[in-house]
């Protein structure tokens, strides 16, 4: 069946035609009855398919969405404000809060921007573990999307497998650092703990099996006619737009924009590695999915290359116990498997930072939702909402 | 105008005597011990004069207060006036397409209070340009939305939590706080266990969130 054609897509036009009937019909009639109202409906913030507390009020035309306002900041925790009452190393696992699904980015990320303000590099060692370590959380982070959002459009299956294999990820973690899910990983510097004796063993053994279960996901979703019809043309973002609202992620690289962070200006240990930046053309839900199980295929490889050679050596740069940052300021961004995960952290000299601002992906992702969901049906919003992967904890912060 | 404005700007000014004075940990990356490497090092902050801060300072003159490379990423002050010229010209002409980051910092003890941060990127050229903005308390920025859409919510963002209002911006109101809360949490004397306690009563039905 072709991309667009399907069945599925074409009966909402025709309630629509036959609403409008319905429309003139009554109107003719009465007057009032069925007119051309605007219903304000409430989805969320207590709904399933919203991933967390999300509000969004709908302005409805019958079916069909003809505006929208997010109503957000029910998990707002004042991460910005503690940051400035912690020191520099007190403050790292609150950032693995933030976006709870991807706690190792979160966790670089802000190491990173750290290291920079204090004008220490990592060793190689500690960064070529940093980088497997973070694209098994991109896997993991985009599997859990996979699952969740499968399940939102009414796949259930997708969803048993994508937890099976986010656990392995999970083990591996546990294995490291003795958590799952708020990692806490990385320390400024380098890192805490030296890899495990099979670190290497379990990457690989891990890597060679998602490879086949990466085809069954495909297999299960891609050719499936209503994941089609649910996805293709649904939520559609242009590069323009994507660019213009700031979106950034998987949503802009669907949109047609080769671009990704890790390439454009690479950190950790990005440049040692041969990866692709997969793109979609046409910047819909289904181009976003395709672009996602890509990346997916792309960290598998970039994990691969590192476990074959992990140079020996220190885990930790010589820093202080204190830690003083010189006065400054710093920027410093990674590619989140949502999307521009920058950390603008400004030093007064003292061991507390004087201002740390969080650049969050979803939150800004989420600002495009308005644009994508206009003229949609409800049922549309519920694949849109999924397919900008939003992690609440990181929108409101 | 420029001068006026330099002074405050106490991390800049002040610098090369405060990474003198914590050499233990300024000199952490480079050398731990030896003293006689402390005085050494390149500032971490040298006035930036590269081609790009001159066709900023060619074509605004002295809009652009002050120009700094802090760890190599290029820092322009610009004055509040001309902000929409600025960004225009920015997007327009010198290609940062995106607006990555917008967000203020708080200096209570400084004559222009409030400093507006916006983080651009360009796609064309693969770099990185923050900009600066010194503001009076009270003062009203004009909004960027009408350049990058993306400065819609942050600006948001920056009423909500710093109490700075935005001139034109399309939906002015808090976004992360309850839209009747008292207070803007980022500013510096909002302390940490401070809240709306009477919000807190009449909605939530407890004495303290704390």
């Amino acid at each position: 069946m072709g991309p667009g054609k399907s069945r599925y897509r074409e009966r909402p036009v025709g309630v629509k035609i036959l609403a409008d009937t319905v429309h003139e019909n009554a109107a003719l009639k009465t007057g009032t009855l069925f007119g051309a109202d605007e219903l304000v409906i409430n989805m969320g913030p207590q709904h399933p398919s919203t991933h967390g507390v999300l509000r969004v009020k709908l302005k409805l035309d019958g079916e069909r969405v003809v505006g929208s306002e997010c109503v957000i900041g029910y998990l707002h925790r004042g991460v910005e404000k503690i940051a400035e009452n912690r020191t520099y190393q007190q403050f790292a696992p609150y950032v693995d809060r933030m976006d709870y699904v991807a706690a190792v980015s979160n966790g670089l990320g802000y190491c990173e921007a750290v290291e920079k303000l204090l004008v220490v590099e990592a060793p190689p060692r500690a960064r070529v573990i940093r980088t497997i370590l973070t694209e098994l959380q991109r896997i993991a982070s985009h599997l859990l999307w996979l699952g969740t959002h499968a399940l939102d459009i009414g796949a259930l299956t997708p969803l048993f497998y994508c937890m099976r294999e986010r656990e392995e990820i999970l083990k591996i973690f546990e294995k490291y650092c003795g958590a799952r899910l708020t990692t806490h990983a990385f320390r400024i510097g380098g890192l805490q703990y030296e890899a495990y004796d099979n670190l290497e063993k379990d990457v690989e053994r891990f890597c060679k099996d998602f490879e086949g279960r990466i085809q069954e996901y495909s297999d299960l979703l891609t050719g499936n006619s209503i994941w089609i019809g649910r996805t293709r043309n649904v939520g559609l973002l242009n590069s323009a737009d994507c660019i213009a609202l700031g979106a950034s992620g998987p949503v802009l690289r669907a949109s047609g924009v080769k671009w990704d962070l890790r390439k454009a200006m690479p950190y950790a240990a990005y440049d040692q590695y041969k990866f692709e930046i997969p793109v979609g053309t046409r910047g819909d839900t289904y181009d976003r999915y395709m672009v996602r199980i890509e990346e997916m295929r792309q960290s598998r490889l970039i994990c691969l290359q590192a476990i074959e050679n992990i140079p020996a050596g220190p885990i930790m740069a010589r820093v202080g116990k204190v830690l003083k940052p010189p006065v400054g300021e710093v920027y410093h961004a990674i590619e989140s498997p949502k999307g521009i995960l920058g950390y603008y952290i400004l030093s007064d000299g003292s061991t507390q930072p004087y201002r740390i601002r969080i650049r969050p992906p979803s939150f800004i992702n989420l600002q495009a939702l308005d644009k994508m969901i206009r003229g949609h049906l409800v049922t549309d919003v519920v694949a849109i909402i999924g397919t900008l992967d939003i992690v609440l904890g990181e929108v409101d912060r | 105008m420029a001068d006026e404005s330099k002074a405050p700007q106490s991390p800049e000014s002040s610098q090369p005597e405060v990474t003198g004075s914590s050499p233990a940990q300024s000199a952490a990356g480079a050398s731990p011990s030896s003293p006689a490497k402390t005085a050494a090092p390149a500032p971490l902050q040298v006035p930036l004069n590269n081609e790009l801060s001159g066709r900023y300072r060619e074509r605004f003159g002295a809009v652009i207060l002050d120009a700094i490379e802090d760890r190599k990423q290029s820092i322009l002050i610009v004055d509040a006036a001309q902000l929409l010229e600025i960004a225009c010209y920015s997007r327009d002409e010198e290609k940062f397409d995106l607006l990555e980051d917008y967000t203020a910092v708080d200096w209570p003890r400084r004559e222009k209070r409030f400093d507006l941060v916006a983080q651009l990127y360009s796609f064309t050229h693969n770099t990185r340009l923050r900009l600066k903005i010194p503001l009076g308390f009270d003062e009203q920025p004009d909004t960027i939305v009408p350049i990058w859409p993306a400065a819609n919510w942050l600006e948001r963002e920056i009423f909500d939590l710093f109490g700075i209002a935005f001139r034109g911006h399309p939906n002015l109101k808090r976004i992360l706080l309850p839209d009747e809360w008292q207070g803007h949490p980022l500013r510096k004397d909002y302390d940490i266990l401070q809240q709306d306690t009477a919000w807190v009563r009449e909605n939530l039905g407890i004495e303290s969130g704390q």
